[in-house]
């Protein structure tokens, strides 16, 4: 973890493709005449209208399931246009934003979980549409989907592991230390984009800045981290921490689907995942009294992996070769690791502190035979 | 000596305040135009100067040939900065390992003329890291010189097929007496030996050359050496090392064709035909005990090396080329053991560098001598050499052998199709 990285941030900056539309979710307001309505139910989405002018539109949704549900509209690649959650089952709740012409979809997202039911829509007229080849456009949603996905995944298992700090057991703490954070290491460039999140879940104690207070300033994962491992006990303050991760997870689940992500960042953060092994899993450092280093290890390649899947059928039209390097060394790199865990779908890894001085430069040349290939797959994404 | 690198570091400022040339623009100008100042400099330069007259004031900035019979990097003048690095082969398929033998010879013929590799520093597109690192970008040649080695371990059964192919002079070093090994610090299936008058340069070199690398092999250990402790210009004075001392007096001087034949260059007869025209390489990482040196009488240490500090005039004689008179000397004197008159005539051609990686935990300089020498044949030159030092030697209580490597050196890359070790793998 670094303090900040925001290169998924700024890598959309040049992308010109996402103009910025300004949103706005209004309250009670219910819609006009022109409003689009948005009808859900526990099984469906029904929009009265698949075409409409650009400009100030209003969606007049009403929630006739039995379950509450968020409403969206989306960009091609998933990012959020705007939104609307926690609509109660037999209520109404109005929608109104700035769009651009373009192609969109709007969902309707039963028990506020999952990619939703939806439903295509157009918007005409006034500038011009984003155009980028629907691929990517493809590629992009699915990630986004997938770190959506991880975070919802990772919130549960981050309860197992609060519950148990909180009610003072420290050996199912320990357990389900490791697993908490799989998630969040999958997608870390995304998650990090978020720069409040980052330095309040994943912070490390050498991150403090001159002048912060261990004992205030430092929260998260790695803070409990020290207290079961290396303190080896479990305080009132720990109790605190442990609520106080879940609620900033909460905000970073809630914050996952406006990522900006495009295809180049989503290439770089491949790479971003590898060089967080290359700096601080590969030394040992991120994970300096629990040793579960190899867990983080595994969740970067993974991330790594899946971006570079989605975005390999474009890229292997472009570069050949490097999707055939690139296979052949993440192919590497998985089977060193599974020499440190004895099931392969699982996440029992060797700790960090028994693997040889010998195996971490083994594992460290595997890391630089992968990631330098990888830094080239932004400009094959790019051609 | 001290005198040449300021002169020439005043040079460099001034070209690049004026115009700031390209690497390229310095070669086609910069490095004809001192060529010529040097000639015709030549008598000045050697009557003020230390008298290194084969490497005078202006050199620094050249480029030295890349292509040629030998490789460069032996016989070649002696610039003042070394990179040594020694690598594993990562990679099992001997095709990959051939492509990137190709790859570094393109590159290391790219960069010996002063230019950047593949698509440069700036480029191909914004969107992939450049391909050259970028940190010689603006920097003279500086007589680089790129050398590749091969180790034993490279010739291992069931590697790359190469077993029928190791030459019977590429042994195993044995364990002399004092040695204290570290294992990270020493062999290697791969040497690169970066020289150069510009620590940047070299630095830049391996570092390219190890990106190129990623994936098929991995840097084991490496060297930084500065001030060159002997020179293949025996005319000159003999720079001195970290104990002060000029050492290594008699070496094999790089014009000296008959010499280098007889105890550098492998021949025909000696051994597979892909060496011929190479050499062997010994590579020791010597510490120096520097502060208990230090603290040694100047009586003693004169003695230990069997020399006068301030000259290098062995004992008894007042010029440092004089002819030694070995009997002179205590039996254990440094001079005495290591000259070819002890050693049946053995000579070897070194070009050892100074080293220092800062201090080591107990506040002790972590510095020595990084030994380098070529020869025609190892179990006639440097292993009968330094037993007769390891067992004898005085100077022995003020070093020891911490790491060491040996690489058998191909001939060098023809022309623009050939790669280093073509031969070894067709």
């Amino acid at each position: 973890m670094r303090p900040l990285r925001l290169s998924v941030v700024t890598a959309v900056a040049a992308a010109t493709a996402l103009t910025a539309v300004t949103a706005c979710a209004e309250k009670e307001k219910t819609g006009g005449d022109d409003a689009i309505k948005v009808t859900a139910t526990d099984s469906s989405c029904e929009v009265s209208k698949k075409k409409f002018p650009a400009g100030h539109v209003q969606l007049a949704v009403e929630n006739k399931g039995s379950k509450v549900t968020e409403v969206y509209v989306l960009y091609p690649d998933d990012r959020i246009v705007t939104e609307r959650e926690n609509i109660g089952a037999g209520t109404k709740a109005s929608i109104s934003a700035e769009i651009k012409a373009g192609n969109y979809e709007i969902a309707c997202k039963p028990g506020m979980k999952g990619s939703g039911i939806r439903q295509k829509v157009t918007v005409a007229g006034g500038g011009k549409a984003a155009k980028r080849d629907p691929k990517l456009d493809a590629a992009v949603a699915h990630y986004r989907q997938y770190t959506l996905k991880q975070a919802e995944q990772t919130l549960p298992k981050a309860e197992v592991f609060a519950d148990a700090v909180k009610s003072g057991d420290i050996e199912a703490a320990k357990k389900a230390y490791a697993p908490s954070r799989i998630g969040w290491e999958r997608t870390e460039p995304v998650a990090e984009s978020f720069g409040d999140i980052d330095p309040k879940v994943d912070l490390r104690e050498d991150g403090l800045e001159d002048g912060q207070d261990p004992e205030k300033d430092w929260t998260g994962w790695h803070r409990l981290e020290k207290s079961l491992w290396k303190d080896k006990k479990l305080t009132g303050r720990d109790k605190e921490l442990a609520k106080q991760l879940i609620k900033d997870l909460t905000a970073w689940q809630k914050k996952v689907g406006t990522a900006e992500i495009t295809p180049t960042s989503m290439a770089n953060g491949a790479k971003e995942l590898l060089d967080e092994v290359a700096t601080g899993k590969v030394t040992g450092e991120e994970e300096r009294y629990s040793h579960t280093d190899l867990v983080d290890f595994k969740a970067n390649v993974e991330g790594a992996e899946k971006s570079y899947a989605l975005l390999k059928p474009v890229v292997s039209k472009n570069d050949a070769a490097l999707t055939k390097e690139l296979d052949t060394q993440f192919g590497a790199l998985n089977t060193l690791l599974d020499k440190y865990r004895e099931d392969k779908t699982g996440y029992d890894f060797t700790p960090y502190d028994k693997v040889g001085k010998k195996e971490r430069k083994e594992l460290s040349d595997a890391v630089n035979a992968l990631a330098e290939p990888l830094s080239k797959l932004a400009a094959a994404v790019a051609k | 000596m001290a005198d040449e690198v300021s002169g020439e570091t005043a040079k460099a400022g001034e070209e690049a305040s004026g115009r700031t040339p390209s690497r390229r623009s310095v070669l086609g100008w910069g490095g004809t135009g001192l060529a010529l100042g040097a000639v015709a400099a030549g008598g000045t330069v050697s009557a003020l100067s230390s008298g290194d007259t084969s490497e005078p004031a202006g050199s620094a900035g050249e480029a030295v040939p890349f292509h040629g019979t030998h490789q460069a990097g032996i016989a070649t003048a002696v610039p003042d900065r070394l990179h040594f690095a020694a690598f594993d082969v990562t990679t099992e398929d001997r095709a990959a390992l051939i492509r990137l033998l190709q790859d570094w010879s393109a590159a290391a013929a790219l960069m010996a003329k002063g230019h950047a590799v593949g698509e440069g520093a700036f480029g191909p597109v914004p969107e992939s890291p450049p391909d050259d690192t970028g940190e010689a970008v603006g920097l003279k040649p500086a007589r680089l010189t790129l050398t590749i080695g091969f180790g034993p371990s490279l010739f291992a059964k069931e590697r790359f097929g190469l077993e029928g192919r190791r030459p019977e002079a590429l042994v195993e070093l044995p364990k002399f007496p004092g040695d204290n090994l570290d294992k990270a610090r020493s062999d290697g299936d791969l040497c690169v030996q970066a020289c150069s008058d510009d620590p940047q340069v070299a630095v830049h070199a391996i570092r390219n050359l190890a990106r190129i690398g990623f994936g098929k092999v991995s840097i084991r250990w490496s060297q930084l050496g500065f001030g060159k402790t002997s020179s293949t210009t025996p005319d000159a004075q003999t720079p001195r090392n970290l104990f002060g001392f000029k050492d290594g007096t008699r070496n094999v001087a790089g014009t000296d064709a008959a010499a280098l034949d007889k105890h550098v260059w492998v021949r025909s007869q000696d051994g597979p035909g892909w060496l011929t025209g190479g050499s062997y390489l010994v590579a020791r990482r010597i510490r120096m005990h520097i502060e208990t040196w230090d603290r040694t009488s100047l009586k003693e240490q004169e003695d230990v090396f069997g020399r006068d500090k301030r000259e290098g005039a062995a004992v008894g004689k007042s010029e440092e080329h004089d002819k030694p008179l070995l009997k002179a000397m205590l039996p254990t004197a440094h001079v005495r053991l290591a000259h070819p008159d002890a050693n049946d005539g053995a000579r070897m051609l070194r070009r050892g560098y100074s080293f220092t990686d800062g201090t080591d935990g107990l506040g002790r300089l972590d510095a020595g001598l990084f030994f380098l020498a070529y020869q025609r044949d190892v179990r006639k030159a440097f292993i009968p050499v330094q037993r007769n030092l390891a067992r004898s030697d005085a100077l022995n209580e003020y070093i020891q052998h911490v790491g060491s490597a040996v690489f058998a050196i191909p001939p060098g890359v023809r022309d623009r199709d050939d790669w280093w070790g073509r031969e070894l793998f067709s």
